[in-house]
């Protein structure tokens, strides 16, 4: 009877998780979203510890456990600025896999002569990706936060080395299908899965981020799944699936943004090559470049009726979004209709712009998708590209040899006249020449993304004053 | 204390069951997902991980029993992970959400002191 209750309230709180994902449909009801999630939280929570089982000591611990957990949550909740959230997200993979796989060693070591084949070789699966996705997700936050060389390491044989360690580990789960009094083993493939995690992600650039985070995601809530299965308990097995799917279908996304596979995203080490090909021999053919100093954009800017930003990971790292909107506000007071067109690869994890952008104060509605704006540039005065680069490369339509060709890519070159502002002439993740800079149509501003937008803002809204006095 | 809990080798009948669960879920995900705009994007990956984080029942539950040395140890360090993923986790979905906002939606009155 008890039991058939908790099962009830367990499935109250799946439907919970079913809305919350349902209402993040709509900006307007996301918020709504956490509520149903929270409550469904709360509910499972107080059911599962209603649970007969427990001892005194136990309780004990869970009240340390659960005290120890909510100390560090909460500022890792609060205080995370939103310019860190892609390694935040890479770092809350890393601990959900450091939930799953612990609990998955400690039912093996529980319960390893009860079980049969099949909670074996699931426990087994989910231990695998479990480690992988703790190392993994480890290395992919340091690599976004910089404490590892963002650039792709590669040696001789990797990809091979990668696949023999896998193998072996899968091995290891048929052994102890048969076998699974030999409980050492399961410390082997802890420890080879970690190896692996590690592995996987050493090859792996910085702009290839969003795809790897994405997988990461859906590999940890196929653990969780993997883990419910082996419980029976179902409210895991949904939870999984939902946080899998969602893992899932972010990375297709990424992977079509730049027209490329997944096995070429985890095994290609894309931009590793451009060490080699970024000579910047093809660029003499493309013709001079054109600069422009902050004031003469502004005016250029102020001019026309509608800006559109192409922000890209530079703003990002230069910090810029809250000097974005301010150029915004100050070209909309101007009568200029902006707009910001993102592209889905643009930063280093699904959605990355738009949250900079929204913590900037920019309404969302401004902030558009590339298949909403794509077809919008020809009637676009000004493009101003701020630290973006792969994402608007013509060549991705036309070059074959490019390594960006079949990209779809924001159709900026269309506007009437085109601001880059960039560091330097530098080639982007990609290595490639970007045709737009040598377009007649483009000029190129130098300068940190941050001071030449606060320029840009200045001159717009200073020259107004002046007017109107 | 702990020899009152049972347990044994799942039947055909609950693997089966727990294996439609899975599949069922994962269409449903597939499809609520899907309607997901990307301007929510990161949002959503907070959230499914805090959602994700409710591993935290199988951990409480392993914690608890406090059966051997071993699973207390790993059960400790699975609650705390799983404890901070949804504290955390919650407060950073909604903290991102409360930014997304609206251009025709009134400023709050400035003229309310402070």
């Amino acid at each position: 009877m008890r039991d058939n209750i908790i099962q009830l309230i367990y499935l109250v709180a799946a439907v919970g998780f079913g809305l919350s994902l349902r209402w993040m449909s709509s900006a307007a009801t996301a918020r709504r979203g956490i509520l149903a999630g929270e409550i469904g939280f709360v509910l499972a929570i107080g059911a599962t510890l209603a649970l007969p089982g427990y001892t005194n000591e136990g309780y004990v611990y869970i009240a340390i456990a659960l005290v120890i957990g909510t100390a560090l949550g909460i500022p890792l909740g609060l205080r995370v600025p939103m310019t860190a959230m892609p390694q935040r997200i890479a770092l809350s993979h890393a601990f959900g896999a450091l939930a799953v796989g612990a609990v998955g060693i400690g039912k093996f070591f529980l319960y390893h002569e009860v079980y049969g084949k099949f909670e074996l070789a699931v426990l087994g699966v989910e231990i695998l990706l479990g480690g992988l996705v703790f190392t993994g997700s480890l290395m992919a936050a340091g690599k976004l936060h910089e404490v590892l060389p963002q650039r792709p390491l590669m040696f001789k044989g990797q990809n091979y080395a990668n696949f023999a360690i896998l193998g072996l580990c899968i091995a290891i789960v048929a052994y102890l299908m048969f076998r699974p009094q030999d409980t050492w083993l399961v410390l082997v493939l802890a420890a080879l899965a970690l190896a692996v995690g590690v592995l996987l992600i050493i090859p792996i650039g910085g702009a290839d981020m969003p795809t790897v985070i994405a997988l990461l995601n859906s590999y940890a809530g196929l653990s969780a799944s993997a883990l419910g299965l082996v419980l029976n308990n179902k409210l895991l097995i949904v939870a999984g699936a939902l946080d899998g799917t969602a893992g899932l279908i972010l990375a297709i996304i990424m992977c079509r943004a730049m027209n490329r596979s997944f096995r070429n995203v985890m095994f290609g080490a894309f931009g590793a090559v451009d060490e080699t090909a970024a000579g910047g021999g093809d660029a003499s053919g493309l013709g001079p470049v054109r600069t422009a100093s902050p004031d003469e954009a502004a005016e250029i800017m102020k001019m026309g009726r509608s800006v559109v930003i192409v922000p890209g990971y530079g703003m990002a790292v230069a910090q810029a979004q809250h000097k974005v909107r301010e150029l915004a506000d100050a070209l909309e007071a101007e009568g200029v209709d902006v707009k910001f067109a993102i592209h889905p690869v643009a930063g280093r994890m699904p959605g990355h712009m738009n949250v900079l952008l929204a913590e900037a104060n920019v309404p969302y509605e401004k902030l558009l998708d590339m298949d909403e704006i794509n077809s919008e540039f020809p009637q676009v005065d000004t493009v101003l590209v701020l630290g973006a680069n792969d994402v608007v490369n013509p060549s991705a339509r036309h070059e074959k040899s490019s390594p960006i060709y079949g990209m779809p890519i924001l159709n900026v070159d269309q506007a009437q006249s085109i601001f880059v502002v960039k560091r330097s002439m530098r080639a982007g993740f990609a290595g490639v020449e970007n045709e737009l800079f040598y377009n007649p149509k483009t000029q190129m501003v130098f300068g940190d993304a941050k001071s030449v937008v606060g320029e840009l803002a200045n001159e717009v809204s200073g020259q107004r004053d002046a007017i109107s006095l | 204390m702990s020899g009152h809990l049972v347990v044994n080798s799942l039947s055909g009948d609950v693997i089966i069951t727990g294996l439609f669960v899975f599949a069922l879920a994962g269409f449903l995900g597939f499809e609520v997902i899907r309607r997901v705009p990307k301007l929510l994007h990161t949002p959503l990956m907070a959230l499914t991980n805090a959602l994700s984080a409710i591993s935290l029942v199988a951990s409480l539950f392993i914690l608890g029993q406090n059966e051997t040395t071993y699973s207390t140890v790993l059960g400790f360090i699975a609650v705390v992970a799983s404890t901070i993923n949804v504290v955390g986790g919650f407060l950073i979905t909604d903290k991102m959400l409360r930014m997304f906002r609206r251009s025709d939606k009134p400023k709050p009155a400035a003229t309310e002191g402070a």
